[in-house]
């Protein structure tokens, strides 16, 4: 497995030649040399899954690989190292990396033509993939937070790629302030973990210091909160709905498909201490994704902008998948068998599904803004005549999402409201709640676009168009992807076949078979075909009496639930009024006064004396030289009698 | 053979000359020819050395050597200096060069 280096080396190396030497490529070329090398990614990942996948199993369950490992940073007892690991999750998110990396750089050769700095949007894109392909595949902790700062970076440059709108500007800086803020907690979980575990690696036989300590939760709580971060998990979400000022391809790449569940996988990777020291700490990330959940879900239901929709429906399903691997453990028990960790695979599975459908989503939403020159739903309607791939595959996605069978979304959503009915039944409910609220905010975002209320005067005025070639056909392939996915889960998951995605990816590595608990399926199937059924009825028509109706009965409530719940003038309240003008006001009085008031005395002595003492400097060569020698007889009489 | 007191004698005399000369002349021109006598006297003084202590020895006599090469050096400098100094202010009395302070 020795050439998985380069799937690292290869997008380094493409950002490498074009943020140098970008400028003097033409935009082709700057594209294709980055496509060409996402595509030679692509193939060795698809390649390593392949081999990793066929390769026998040791003991019914995969082994973990480690082609590379090298100790970067010897610190004492502890170590830094850098490598490559590949265990079955790993292995999967180099497939979903790629792929929807791949589909988003052909994508923008339609979406950027054209457009200033399309050398150096691939570039970043380029610095992205590399980024995340090395931190799903790092060896250990510490590893990971290195590349984990690095998306951050590469998602702060590309979330201000037009750098000349304030707002894009704006929130850039609140990705990248929020994310660091949680990053914070991660780094210091990192600290006590390896303070405490005398080790960084994934492989976890030095954590058994720490037993039945205070200190290991507390570590991996830590961590949580900075992949909460990262994930947008209330309260730190505030960042993702910004991030959509960016270019639409890197909202699909970035702030859907990949960055976004970083936090997820951060669990997933330290699972086995979660489950082993810390199992009561997991409903910590089962409250904060069931609240996450159906906070986003509340707030997609009002928004206007399309893209803000989707950020909330991908904040929404990243907890749903919080979620899932919180409620791993039915009855509080420290065990791992395959229907205690059904969380564990839903999870995982979810990602894979979501990162496809929802990268499906934002790249039609692409489309859409590239047809109509606007985020917003009243720029739309009716499109569905003007747009037919986009529409067909943006229906397809919508139907995944909203979880009705033989689409991906259903097999992996039925999986985690299962687990949460292991769980409890209460966040089963709650969380196929959500599901319904999903569907409905879904359907309603699909008739805004490509039915309801059209917008004729737009319309004549610039006639919207198919987007080109390079643009469907990532829609087609991903389209494709969730609907072969979506067949053969649910197929296997009611005739119960093996060979699914449950016999790659479980929580201890042992093969799972699928199978739908009839009840939990029927009922969230219903329960969507109910919500899609009154989103049609309330959206789809011409006009939409019962929505003004609705608008007219409750306007505070949409007004609230448009405005986010007010959570940006909440932390504008925290930020502003208490921790500026309580805290940073008197510390910033302290220093312009006291800290540097002492500095600008010393620099006034000085500045004084030397007045004084300067005659000394009389410009006399002679003078200087007898001072000199004087000097010099002083030293050597020094020497000899002294 | 001379004694070696005798040549230590003249190198002192020498490296006072010099160390008066520096200190008391006015003109540029006099004041480097004061440097190369002091520096002259240093050379004497590692010759003399060297083959008193070292007869077998050659390394106070390369360090003479290396001093005469770098005085050279340092005389062409330093009448590149003093023709510029002539320049400006037609003169190449040291008193001239009083404005360089502060």
């Amino acid at each position: 497995m020795e050439y998985t280096l380069f799937i690292l080396l290869l997008p380094f190396l493409s950002f490498l030649l074009l943020g140098v030497w970008g400028k003097w490529l033409s935009h082709k070329v700057a594209g294709l040399i980055g496509t060409l090398s996402l595509a030679a990614v692509t193939v060795l990942s698809y390649m390593t899954a392949w081999t990793y996948f066929t390769a026998d199993r040791v003991g019914g369950i995969y082994e973990t690989l480690v082609p590379y490992n090298f100790e970067w940073l010897p610190m004492g007892s502890l170590h830094f190292d850098m490598g490559i690991m590949l265990d079955p999750i790993s292995v999967m998110m180099l497939i979903v990396i790629s792929t929807v990396s791949l589909m988003v750089h052909i994508y923008s050769f339609g979406y950027m033509h054209g457009e200033r700095g399309f050398q150096r949007y691939y570039a970043f894109l380029s610095l992205f993939t590399m980024s995340m392909l090395g931190l799903v595949v790092a060896t250990n902790i510490f590893q990971m937070y290195l590349f984990w700062e690095l998306v951050g970076v590469s998602s702060y440059l590309l979330i201000g790629f037009y750098f000349t709108t304030p707002a894009a500007i704006a929130a850039s800086k609140k990705a990248f302030i929020v994310t660091r803020f949680a990053d914070m907690f991660f780094l210091v979980g990192i600290l006590i973990y390896g303070y405490y575990c005398k080790s960084f690696g994934f492989d976890f036989d030095a954590a058994g210091f720490a037993e039945g300590s205070f200190m290991l939760p507390t570590a991996l709580v830590l961590m949580f909160i900075g992949g909460a971060g990262k994930s947008a998990m209330f309260p730190l979400h505030i960042w993702l709905p910004d991030a959509m000022e960016g270019p639409t391809p890197v909202s699909a790449l970035i702030h859907a498909a990949t960055m976004v569940v970083a936090g997820v996988y951060q669990i997933a990777r330290l699972f086995p201490l979660w489950i082993q020291y810390a199992p009561e700490s997991l409903s910590i990330v089962v409250w904060v994704g069931a609240f996450t959940a159906f906070y986003a879900a509340a707030v997609a239901c009002a928004q206007s902008d399309i893209k803000r929709v989707l950020a909330f429906s991908t904040i929404s399903q990243i907890a749903f998948m919080m979620v899932a691997l919180g409620v791993c453990m039915p009855g509080h028990e420290a065990v791992i068998d395959a229907h205690g960790s059904l969380g564990y695979m839903a999870s995982m599975f979810h990602l894979f599904t979501h990162a496809m459908f929802k990268a499906c989503l934002f790249l039609g939403a692409g489309c859409i803004i590239h047809a109509v020159h606007s985020n917003e739903m009243s720029a739309m309607g009716g499109l569905r005549k003007y747009m037919p791939i986009t529409h067909i595959t943006f229906l397809i996605s919508c139907l995944a999402i909203a979880g009705i069978p033989f689409f991906s979304g259903f097999s992996s959503k039925d999986e985690i409201i299962t687990a949460c009915f292991n769980y409890s039944p209460v966040v089963g409910w709650w969380m196929t709640g959500v599901a319904a609220m999903t569907a409905f905010y879904m359907f309603r975002l699909y008739f805004g676009i490509f039915w309801g209320t059209e917008n004729k005067e737009l319309h004549a005025h610039h006639t919207p168009h198919e987007a080109p070639l390079t643009m469907t056909l990532p829609l087609i392939v991903l389209t494709v992807i969730t609907v072969g996915v979506g067949v053969y889960t649910t197929l296997g998951g009611f005739l119960e076949w093996g060979g699914s995605f449950g016999s790659f990816v479980t929580a201890n590595g042992e093969d799972y078979t699928i199978h739908f608990e009839k009840q939990v399926a029927i009922t969230s199937t219903v329960i969507a075909i109910l919500a899609i059924a009154l989103a049609t009825y309330i959206y789809k028509g011409e006009k939409q009496p019962v929505a003004d109706r609705m608008y007219a009965a409750f306007p505070r409530l949409h007004r609230w639930a448009y405005k986010r719940f007010y959570m940006d003038e909440v932390y504008q309240f925290i930020t502003h009024r208490i921790i500026f003008a309580r805290v940073s006001k008197p510390i910033a009085w302290f220093d312009r006064h006291i800290v540097d008031g002492f500095f600008d005395f010393l620099a006034w002595g000085t500045h004084t004396l030397s007045y004084q003492i300067r005659n000394l400097q009389s410009g006399s060569v002679q003078q200087y030289a007898l001072v000199f020698f004087l000097g010099i007889l002083l030293v050597i009489f020094s020497v000899l009698f002294f | 053979m001379i004694h070696i007191e005798y040549i230590l004698i003249i190198s002192a005399v020498m490296m006072f000359a010099g160390i008066y000369g520096f200190l008391t002349r006015r003109s540029t021109l006099a004041i480097l020819l004061s440097i190369e006598l002091m520096l002259n006297s240093a050379d004497i003084n590692f010759a003399v050395f060297n083959r008193m202590l070292f007869p077998e020895g050659h390394e106070g006599y390369l360090f003479s050597l290396f001093t005469i090469a770098i005085a050279a050096a340092e005389s062409a400098v330093a009448i590149a200096i003093m023709i510029n100094l002539y320049r400006m202010f037609t003169s190449i009395g040291v008193e001239k060069l009083k404005n360089m302070k502060w």
